[in-house]
């Protein structure tokens, strides 16, 4: 499965002015959460589709990540590839989805899991991006998903209901937090997981020849602006007493609540 | 400890203030977040009402035991030996919850399995250490008696031989886990010197009753047990160690497990002071913001941070193999000390907030009078340094 490392959720964001990029020097790195949901998908998958199914965490990321991409493996993935190169760095959307996609074409793959969106680029167009540059089906939002005779089968969540679709394998799904809650990695997890292999692949190795990163991106970030501050709540006590109670009823008329 | 904020302001964490997190490996971040994220999800929403109605839930040994924490320094049988900090870190994090369920996991692995694994035979081992460490089976620790706490070598239960059985007859107090174990550990005097004992709870003979009206580690069974003509074969019977140096070995692992323990529970009650004197506003501001506050808090940012520093030295220590028996006195007896004081202060700054259960102050302070007292008191970890330096003992 596909995972991104991201800032710390609960850190404060910052954006660079210069570079119009978060500033991720100096904040602690996890991984993306959205994202151990893929994880948990996987594993489960793994459990029930038994030996000889092998679960690898694939990451486009700095090595400096190596810490963060353990994790994914004390949670029971089997290895980790990370595809590495300062010159990835900016990448946006398409950038990130074809080199992804490249490098997963070169380790081979039967069914590629991702995480629904990140949390700090938040555009959840990634997983769609790479199922078409590997010109596999591509299955996004799902709530569960299971394998069989080579076909896979998604349950989809929409804004209506549910969807159920079949494809053949390979394919990549994107699933959302319905799959399940992403499991406790245990002391045994923990302490396993430096004897698995993390290995490094370069877009050399992917046979990635143009230049990616801030230098091909497709897409230019024009401006970024912080969300506006929220106004100061307005607080009523009991001790307001009934211009209390009609304070807050005036405030559910205007917000048309009552 | 989180260090995310000193990184990106370049002023120190309010917390991790000496950042020793940087003085961790990436596994024992790992470690120490898998526990600490463990306890935000299961442990602080329940244990308030724990502490309340006085119970621990019968799940907790499985679900540790899922986690691997139960005897997760011990090696083999299922256990994963991990290292003496790592372990020490998980105390942490769990007493950052409650010292009960610290507790809880103490005994199980260093008292009840450090024993077995230590002074088992191979039979003992293989019988109870893989279903301990699961949680499956609990297990409890029987030393101190009604009128032997620090004085163990008093203690009056004795093993009778009658043919090759052992027949033991006696009282043992304040048993963590007592009426909720599978196994209990029992040690008794014989004609052979103190002999140590595996006494599986439905042995005829053997009876645990608990111990109500405790106003501290509520969330904690706590138990007497009473062995009556209780009849056992000789393989219930640890094979080789004779005398107090078989508890005592148990007592040292537990008592390492507390000196970071108790900076957990310190922690909790430093940040929610910290948290409480940030946003409670009196005469028109924070009274994070009044002098004396401050000094209480800064109080507590120094000995938080330097008795976990000492936590982290012992660990480190016990992982080469120099730590002696006497560095794990130095530091529980500070570290406990401190972390009560701090609960304290805590709890003046949360001012009347500070009694109720709405906020872990009050249940930690509690707590922390019967860490203080277990496991070796203050006054006699006192005098074994006193002992250590001078080469008086002043308590035998």
């Amino acid at each position: 499965m596909t995972v991104k490392l991201v800032p710390d959720v609960n850190a404060e964001k910052r954006i660079d002015p210069a570079t119009r990029r978060l500033v991720r020097t100096g904040v602690d790195t996890v991984l993306n959460p959205y994202d151990e949901y893929a994880i948990e998908a996987a594993l489960q998958l793994k459990e029930k589709l038994g030996e000889g199914t092998t679960v690898t965490v694939f990451s486009m990321a700095p090595e400096s990540g190596k810490e963060t991409v353990r994790k994914a493996l004390a949670m029971g993935a089997d290895d980790a590839v990370m595809l590495t190169d300062a010159g990835l760095e900016g990448s946006d959307v398409w950038d990130t989805a074809f080199a992804l996609a490249q490098g997963l074409k070169k380790h081979g793959f039967d069914l590629v899991i991702c995480g629904s969106l990140s949390d700090d680029g938040s555009t959840g167009g990634v997983p769609g991006a790479i199922a078409e540059y590997l010109g596999v089906p591509g299955f996004t939002n799902a709530r569960h998903l299971d394998v069989a005779d080579g076909r896979l089968r998604v349950q989809r969540e929409t804004d209506n209901g549910y969807q159920t679709v079949s494809g053949p394998l390979p394919a990549l799904v994107s699933v959302t937090m319905a799959v399940g809650e992403p499991r406790y990695a245990s002391l045994k997890g923990i302490m396993g997981a430096k004897k698995k292999t993390i290995a490094v692949q370069t877009p050399a190795d992917a046979g990635i020849a143009q230049p990616l990163g801030a230098s091909g991106a497709k897409t230019e970030l024009l401006e970024f602006a912080p969300p506006p501050a929220r106004s100061k709540a307005r607080v009523v006590t009991a001790e307001d007493g009934p211009s209390g109670a009609a304070a807050i009823f005036e405030f559910l008329k205007e917000k048309k609540l009552a | 400890m989180t260090a995310v904020a000193s990184k990106r302001t370049g002023n120190p964490d309010p917390v991790d203030f000496l950042d020793i997190d940087a003085l961790l490996s990436g596994e024992e971040r790992m470690v120490r977040d898998l526990v600490r994220d463990y306890v935000r999800d299961r442990i602080l929403p329940n244990v308030a009402e724990w502490f309340e109605s006085g119970r621990i839930p019968r799940d907790l040994g499985r679900e540790l035991g899922k986690l691997g924490l139960l005897g997760m320094h011990l090696e083999g049988y299922g256990c994963p030996g991990a290292s003496a900090v790592a372990y020490g870190l998980a105390c942490m994090e769990l007493e950052a919850g409650d010292s009960g369920v610290r507790s809880f996991a103490s005994v199980q692995g260093s008292l009840a399995m450090f024993a077995i694994h230590r002074w088992g035979s191979e039979v003992q081992k293989s019988e109870w250490l893989p279903r301990m460490a699961k949680g499956e089976a609990l297990g409890c620790f029987g030393l101190t008696e009604p009128d032997f706490g620090s004085n163990p070598a008093g203690m009056r239960t004795f093993a009778r031989r009658d043919g090759s059985d052992w027949v033991l007859n006696g009282t043992k107090m304040w048993i963590t886990n007592g009426g909720i174990a599978d196994v209990a550990i029992v040690w008794a005097q014989s004609d052979d010197g103190i002999r140590g004992f595996c006494v599986p709870s439905g042995t005829k003979g053997f009876a645990a009753n608990e111990i109500h009206r405790k106003l501290s580690l509520r969330a904690s069974v706590t138990s007497e047990l009473v062995l009556s003509d209780c009849r056992l074969p000789e393989a219930a019977a640890f094979p080789e160690v004779r005398g107090l140096r078989g508890p005592l070995a148990c007592l040292n692992e537990a008592r390492y497990g507390i000196i970071w323990g108790s900076m957990g529970a310190a922690r909790a009650c430093y940040e929610t002071a910290l948290g409480y004197a940030k946003t409670r506003e009196q005469f028109g501001r924070h009274i994070g913001a009044f002098q004396i506050t401050q000094e209480k808090l800064v109080n507590m940012l120094l000995e938080l941070n330097k008795g976990t520093l000492l936590a982290l030295h012992i660990g480190r220590m016990k992982d080469q193999h120099r730590a002696h028996p006497h560095h794990v006195s130095f530091g529980k007896l500070n570290n406990v000390r401190e972390a009560l004081r701090i609960a304290r202060e805590a709890r003046t700054i949360l001012g009347a907030n500070g009694v109720t259960l709405e906020y872990p102050v009050i249940r930690h302070m509690n707590n922390l009078e019967s860490v203080l007292t277990y496991e070796g008191t203050s006054e006699v970890h006192t005098l074994i340094l006193g002992e250590a330096i001078t080469g008086e003992a002043a308590f035998a």
